[in-house]
């Protein structure tokens, strides 16, 4: 039992603020840090009428449920067969999965004699020590191939859609997407001295994980991200114009047709003389140095610099519609 | 091993480094490449054909590296493989070049370096779809195809083609995940990723008698998925949009490749992961069957009732697709020959009938409008004539393609031991007097004259030959292919029968 404290001894204890605050009592920000009112970019009234007003006339003549039966039944007997479907499908696949092989023992079909040569002599082969990167990048490097086009053409899509070449010039754009650009990034100085530095940090560390790609977990996709979150970063706190002294689209399109086109040169090579049962005549060197298993370490330096790019490029495209 | 054999190789990586060349050549360039390229692997697939044929070697693999195959990427190539690879090619090069002068105003200028990175993208993904041996190998770039084809929709910024785009993604990506999700479960019950140890595998599960339900659920995944991304009846509500609104180019590569290219890969795992044997006995080729002749009626039906031209050769596309699965839903080894004489048979009249038709509408003031063509084909005699023998080759009229894949539809149907055979006969008459009603309709509306006042006031212009060289010479291309299938039809048959003899 708790005897009653008087209420000054009582705000005196050091533990009373944070428990009003979680309470909800008190704000302890309110009057003693510094506060700026956010910028008014409230969209003016007539814009969010004129807005509703053609949400509303849409909806009026596309979807006049009111007056279309037809359409009305439809509607319902589409959600009805959806959900159905929906449900027949998870039903379908939950049984499937209640009769295939548990997952890890000793007799499943998958522990067979591809995955033991890839665990056996995996090392031997490729010179990889990391025996995913071995699969990846040397055994199976055809699909990684495809996979790093999927990044390329992925972008190329986003190219079309997002890039505008000539609408600036031909008619004003939206006031809101304006006001949009103008805000944001804005100038937010915790964000900036974290990003001072977090930045070369990420950086080295992207480096370091796609370097140490055939050493170590990781490799070219998991560096690439790292690095390539590492530049939205940087474009967040310190806005595109400070980014764009050392990434601008040239430096996109080059980097990501260099590392492409060495990953095609330098694949197809292996491809013809593998195919051929000529030898390739590259040296897989000592298994474990930075610098060992042949083609595997800049091939995932080129998939490092793809993802990379790829991953900028799309923050940026979405951004702002260009570089 | 002989120097042709390198061929499947150089035709793939070849058109996928060009489309990586072209992130930074200038449009005009970049399509001077994709001409090119086109060009040579059509060359090339023709040299390895000859030498397949030539050598009797009927099938052979390669090896993708320096592993053999179950570790290894595998690609392999044979009759089919190769002649499939030459007419793709032959039918995307003519496409390209027969929708070069629209492809100005459609595409942004800043843009058309991207939109021949697609096509490239899209041609070395239809390849690798051809060649492949390997499963997962497939699926990659199974994922190329569906977002090069996404984009090669939505490259003409409209709203239209956005929204088809969008819808195209959508359902296309449905298809990609339940092929992902098949192919995952055929990987923990058999192990394998490469088809044709999978196909042992599987023929050891059968006689075992373990895993009958998953094997069963898994094929019927992955014939769904691929069925949704190839357009079959019930799953065929992007087609409309996504051929009708694309650039014309787009429109006739989709509708005559694209899908063509999943087919294929259905045919594939019939016969070389899971066995014809087997298949031909489940239900699930049944389950194809019926929704073909679904596909048959309805989408004929659908383009009847439709007055945008374009959206009607479309709706014919979901027709023929359902001609298709109905031939593999016979079962038996002639209906796999029809079906993949009308793959052939629909890519060649499908393009020749969208390249056609906007060359109607560009002397129509550009409307899709089925009045306004009235008498079209008066003001653009070439596009007029391309018209006229892409639905005749529809319709089943002899001497063109159309007529021979439905005698060979007919003939299979004959032989088909079991209940199927009144249904085909019966919905293939109902569907080919369905195609001559919507296909000859639009022809003697093109061919009736127009009133001179009403041709005056909308300022409708008059093309004459000597102004589109190159429309001609795609025409001319265009009816050739269709009247060599038409006419040469013995050999392909017999070409065909010899690669799916070899498939397995």
């Amino acid at each position: 039992m708790s005897k009653p404290i008087p209420e000054e001894e009582y705000n005196r204890k050091p533990l009373t603020p944070v428990i009003r605050w979680v309470m909800g009592e008190a704000d302890p920000y309110l009057g003693n840090v510094e506060m700026r009112r956010p910028r008014d970019n409230a969209p003016s009234e007539g814009l969010v009428q004129s807005h509703r007003k053609d949400r509303e006339e849409v909806i009026e003549q596309v979807f006049d449920r009111e007056h279309n039966r037809v359409l009305k039944g439809f509607n319902v007997f589409y959600r009805f067969t959806a959900v159905l479907c929906c449900v027949a499908l998870i039903a379908m696949l939950l049984v499937a999965v209640y009769y295939l092989p548990p997952v890890g023992h000793a007799d499943n079909p998958t522990s067979n004699e591809v995955a033991a040569r890839y665990i056996e002599s995996g090392l031997q082969e490729t010179g990889a020590v990391n025996i995913v990167t071995g699969m990846i990048l040397d055994y199976r490097a055809f699909d990684t191939f495809g996979e790093s086009n999927v990044l390329f053409i992925a972008t190329c899509t986003v190219l079309i859609l997002l890039r505008d070449d000539q609408k600036k010039k031909k008619k004003l754009p939206d006031p809101e997407e304006v006001r949009e650009r103008r805000f944001e990034p804005g100038d937010d100085i915790i964000l900036q001295r974290v990003t001072f530095i977090l930045f070369p940090i990420i950086m080295i560390f992207g480096i370091y994980v796609i370097l140490n790609g055939h050493l170590s977990p990781g490799g070219g996709f998991s560096g690439g991200a790292i690095m390539g979150a590492g530049l939205i970063l940087y474009a967040n706190a310190f806005g595109f114009e400070k980014l764009n002294r050392f990434f601008t689209e040239k430096t996109y399109k080059w980097v990501s047709f260099g590392a492409l086109s060495f990953y095609c040169l330098a694949k197809s090579y292996s491809f013809f003389t593998g195919a051929n049962h000529l030898p390739s005549g590259i040296p897989l060197g000592n298994a474990g140095d930075i610098i060992s298993s042949g083609l595997i370490f800049p091939l995932n330096i080129c998939v490092g610099m793809v993802v990379a790019c790829t991953m900028y490029a799309f923050f940026t495209l979405f951004r702002k519609g260009g570089f | 091993m002989a120097f042709v054999q390198n061929v499947p190789f150089f035709s793939i990586m070849l058109s996928m480094f060009s489309g990586i060349i072209s992130a930074v050549l200038p449009g005009k360039w970049a399509r001077r490449l994709n001409t090119l390229v086109v060009t040579v692997v059509a060359l090339m697939s023709g040299w390895l054909l000859w030498f397949i044929i030539r050598s009797g070697i009927g099938s052979y693999t390669y090896m993708m590296g320096h592993f053999p195959a179950p570790w290894g990427n595998e690609i392999r190539a044979g009759v089919l493989e190769a002649g499939m690879a030459l007419f793709i090619c032959v039918i995307m090069l003519i496409s390209i070049l027969g929708g070069r002068k629209p492809l100005n105003d459609e595409v942004e200028h800043s843009k058309h370096n991207i939109y021949f990175i697609l096509c490239d993208m899209l041609l070395s993904s239809l390849l690798a779809l051809i060649y492949t041996n390997d499963l997962f190998t497939a699926y990659v770039f199974v994922e190329i195809n569906t977002i090069a084809a996404a984009g090669l929709i939505m490259i003409r910024q409209n709203g239209r083609c956005i929204e088809a785009a969008v819808r195209y993604m959508i359902m296309s990506l449905l298809g990609s995940g339940l092929l992902l999700m098949g192919i995952c479960m055929l990987y923990s019950l058999t192990g394998h990723l490469l088809m044709s140890n999978i196909r042992l595998e599987i023929a050891a599960i059968m006689d075992a008698g373990t895993y009958q339900v998953p094997v069963l659920i898994t094929i019927g995944v992955m014939t769904v998925g691929l069925a949704i991304k190839s357009a079959l009846f019930p799953f065929h509500s992007w087609v409309p949009d996504a051929y009708g609104y694309s650039t014309v180019s787009s429109g006739a590569i989709l509708s005559s490749l694209v899908s063509k290219g999943y087919l294929f890969l259905l045919i594939k795992i019939f016969y070389r992961v899971i066995g014809f044997e087997y298949i031909s006995g489940s239900h699930i080729l049944s389950i194809l069957f019926l929704f073909g002749l679904c596909g048959m009626i309805f989408g004929s039906a659908s383009a009847i009732w439709e007055s945008n031209i374009r959206r009607m050769i479309a709706f014919s596309s979901v027709a023929q697709i359902g001609y298709i699965y109905m031939g593999f839903g016979l079962g038996t080894e002639e209906g796999m020959v029809a079906a993949v004489f009308h793959i052939l048979a629909h890519g060649a009249t499908k393009a020749l009938l969208f390249i056609s038709a906007s060359g109607l509408m560009e002397v129509s003031g550009d409307s899709t409008d089925f009045f306004d063509l009235t008498g079209a084909a008066y003001r653009n005699r070439t596009a007029g004539v391309g018209f006229l023998v892409g639905s005749l080759s529809m319709v089943g009229i002899p001497l063109f393609s159309g007529f021979v894949s439905k005698l060979l539809f007919a003939e299979a149907a004959v032989l088909v031991p079991n209940w199927k055979l009144l249904p085909t006969l019966i919905v293939l008459a109902i569907s080919t007097i369905l195609n001559a009603i919507y296909f000859l309709k639009t022809v003697i509306r093109i061919y009736s004259p127009a009133d001179p006042a009403v041709v005056a006031e909308k300022g409708f212009k008059r093309l004459h030959l000597r102004q589109q060289k190159l429309f001609a010479m795609t025409m001319v291309l265009f009816i050739l292919v269709n009247l060599v299938l038409g006419v040469t039809s013995q050999p392909v048959i017999r070409l065909i029968e010899q690669g799916l003899h070899h498939f397995a």
